[in-house]
């Protein structure tokens, strides 16, 4: 039985114009201890489907449909009570800033102490002891001086170390991360990620990673999700995605990205931009923006498919008849 | 000139279109002198540029890149004059930029130089239309006076970057993130300059859209044959689109080089620090030596060499002595460890 599974979610805006429709009919799900890589532009509802799992979605926006369910357990229908109890005791999360992640009038060791107190009923003694041994932990230097500091006396990349000792603190069996280091520079992303990951295995956390950073994905996920206009538009092992990827739209977001290891004259790029929500196209979302595109795209919605790959992709290239592939 | 050695030969043939020199610029962020007098503070200077060097040989890229707060920003502003440097020159084609102290003398050099920026959204006038945001170079500049040619121009510039002409009457905010960015290489482009400094301009868009704008810069290049500073943290980005790369760190270039030689065999620890920390897509499996520490304050660096606090190869002069720029083959290195062979060059 996977840790977290999400079936068919669907998370809407009600706005003036009308119902936009920011994740829809979204499926997919993480194995105990997998790190599930997802990935897309801006606008792509990454962050959005992350936010729903752990119900923080701003109001007016609500989830209109699916699931979600946590150890075969459904979480979406939960009371707003028992889901605190979920959020941080089951679930924690890392957001991208951690300025606005730490409470700036607690000090961090306060902040570590109450949400170990809150989950797991330690002691005060316990729980400050616990605290310096998280900071020691997430790599913070002279932890037992400075437990007392404020999150304003710490550097960007010790707060995000901080962020991710608050989130692993309750020893959740699932973090969904947000774009954790980017709003870092690259040597403390290194840095970030590497103890990300290391504390993760420690405590066999599995990882929701949302990021745009492709590389982010390719040295630290197991699966990598591939999201466009909403939905998934590629889900697969992540070396097989990056290395063949099977949705024209994964194939061109590969290439327009400039490797380190070889350069090339001209990068691959995909015309155009991704739809906004408000007229996202009939049929495949992609199809404006596809070289392959033929009738089939332009009329009916492709959902995730097997492929010849390890991959499944939305993509109508992949459906049943041969014919239609060669046609492409 | 030991450090134009390399190059000696083709500044012979054709002048560097920019030549920085021992470039400076401080910024004062004391607090107000009450507060200094009650609390009995010193001032305190940033360094944001400490010094750096170097020229840009017409028609070729030299990208600068480093982390927050490494001064390469400041550099670009400098470069275009929107900061007076503290020390140091600027020449750009031979004319030193603060020989010409009137506007009026700067103008002709000012219009061989334009700059796009990072934010699309805060470079574009929100209450002017496109026309005129492109326009307006061509007005200030006085480069031509006919509305009918001013228009005629408008469009085909826009027609070079990728939109269409009918565009001309829309608002910036009725544009995506990577047209807006196109809308600023037009207005770049519209005083007909040979050089362009562009301050990380892809770093608000996605990699898709990205990709058409470094493809569309490279196009521009070749066709109009301009030179460009291009400002990046990114070095994947910068590798595509540079001929020469400077890394910069507190201020100061560590490392100058062509972009081949950089990524084969860079030199400077905190060069290889960097592209050690990139996560790349091809999962090369490399054993990471993740290097701990944080970018030091500006405010206070450290002594001697800034990048000794963090550096495995530091020792008693690292910690004493500042190092210069020294030409290693076609690299120029400001590390002593690099100097007396600690490491392997």
């Amino acid at each position: 039985m996977p840790l977290l599974e999400v079936r068919n979610l669907r998370v809407e805006f009600p706005t003036r114009r009308g119902i936009l429709t920011a994740v829809d009919d979204v499926s997919f799900s993480i194995d105990e201890g997998e790190v599930l890589g997802v990935v897309g532009e801006s606008g792509a509802g990454k962050s959005i489907t992350g936010t729903a799992i752990i119900r923080l979605i701003e109001p007016p926006g609500r989830i209109a449909g699916g699931e979600v369910l946590l150890s075969g357990r459904r979480i979406d229908n939960l009371a707003a009570e028992d889901m605190r109890h979920v959020r941080g005791k089951q679930i924690g999360a890392i957001f991208q800033d951690p300025l606005t992640t730490l409470n700036p009038l607690y000090s961090i060791g306060r902040q570590l102490a109450e949400t170990m107190q809150a989950h797991l009923g330690l002691s005060d003694r316990d729980a400050r002891a616990r605290a310096i041994k998280w900071l020691e932990d997430v790599g913070i230097p002279g932890a037992a001086q400075r437990i007392d500091a404020y999150p304003h006396q710490f550097s960007g990349g010790m707060r995000q170390r901080v962020v991710i000792a608050l989130a692993l603190c309750a020893e959740p069996k699932l973090v969904i991360a947000d774009e954790p280091t980017t709003a870092l520079d690259v040597s403390i992303q290194a840095q970030v990620i590497a103890l990300l990951k290391r504390l993760c295995r420690e405590h066999g956390t599995s990882i929701m990673l949302v990021t745009h950073d492709m590389g982010v994905i390719a040295e630290t996920a197991d699966r990598v999700a591939v999201m466009y206009a909403g939905r998934i538009a590629e889900i697969g092992p992540v070396r097989d995605v990056v290395k063949g990827a099977r949705h024209p739209y994964t194939e061109g977001l590969m290439g327009s990205i400039p490797s380190l290891a070889h350069k090339v004259e001209r990068l691959r790029q995909i015309d155009g931009s991704m739809p906004r929500l408000t007229d996202i196209p009939r049929g495949c979302a992609f199809n404006p923006r596809c070289t392959k595109v033929f009738d089939r795209c332009l009329i009916e919605r492709p959902d995730l498919m097997a492929t010849d790959g390890a991959s499944r992709a939305a993509c109508w290239l992949y459906a049943g008849p041969k014919e239609a592939r060669d046609a492409a | 000139m030991p450090l134009d050695a390399p190059h000696s030969s083709s500044a012979a043939t054709t002048r560097p279109l920019l030549e920085v020199d021992d470039l400076a610029r401080d910024f004062d962020v004391s607090k107000p002198l009450l507060f200094r007098l009650l609390q009995g503070e010193k001032k305190r200077i940033l360094k944001a540029v400490a010094g750096v060097s170097f020229a840009i040989p017409k028609g070729t890229t030299l990208s600068l890149v480093g982390e927050s707060g490494c001064g390469k920003t400041t550099v670009a502003r400098l470069v275009v004059g929107l900061y007076a440097p503290t020390r140091g020159s600027i020449r750009i084609d031979g004319t030193d930029m603060a020989t010409l102290t009137s506007r009026a003398a700067q103008a002709p050099v000012r219009r061989r130089m334009q700059m796009i920026f990072q934010d699309p959204y805060a470079s574009l006038n929100p209450r002017w239309r496109v026309g005129d945001i492109i326009a307006e170079p061509i007005r200030a500049f006085g480069l031509l006076n006919d509305a009918r040619a001013i228009a005629d121009r408008v469009g085909e510039l826009l027609t070079q970057v990728g939109l269409s002409p009918k565009d001309r009457t829309k608002f910036p905010h009725e544009f995506s993130g990577g047209q807006r960015q196109r809308i600023s290489i037009a207005r770049a482009l519209s005083s007909n300059p040979e050089f362009l400094v562009c301050d990380e301009p892809t770093s608000a868009l996605d990699v898709s859209v990205q990709a058409q704008i470094l493809n569309l810069m490279k196009d521009l290049q070749q066709r109009l044959g301009l030179t460009y500073l291009f400002i990046s943290h990114n070095l994947a980005v910068v590798r595509h689109m540079s001929d020469r790369i400077g890394v910069m760190y507190l201020g100061k270039i560590v490392e100058l080089a062509p972009g081949e030689t950089l990524f084969a065999t860079p030199k400077h620890p905190y060069t290889r620090l960097l592209l050690e920390a990139i996560p790349d897509l091809d999962m090369t499996g490399r054993a990471r030596t993740p290097v701990g520490g944080e970018v030091p304050s500006p405010i206070s660096p450290p002594s001697g060499c800034a990048f000794h606090p963090r550096c495995p190869f530091a020792n008693d002069r690292c910690k004493a002595e500042a190092p210069k720029l020294v030409t290693r083959g076609p690299a120029q290195v400001a590390c002593h460890a690099v100097e007396e062979g600690r490491i392997a060059a």
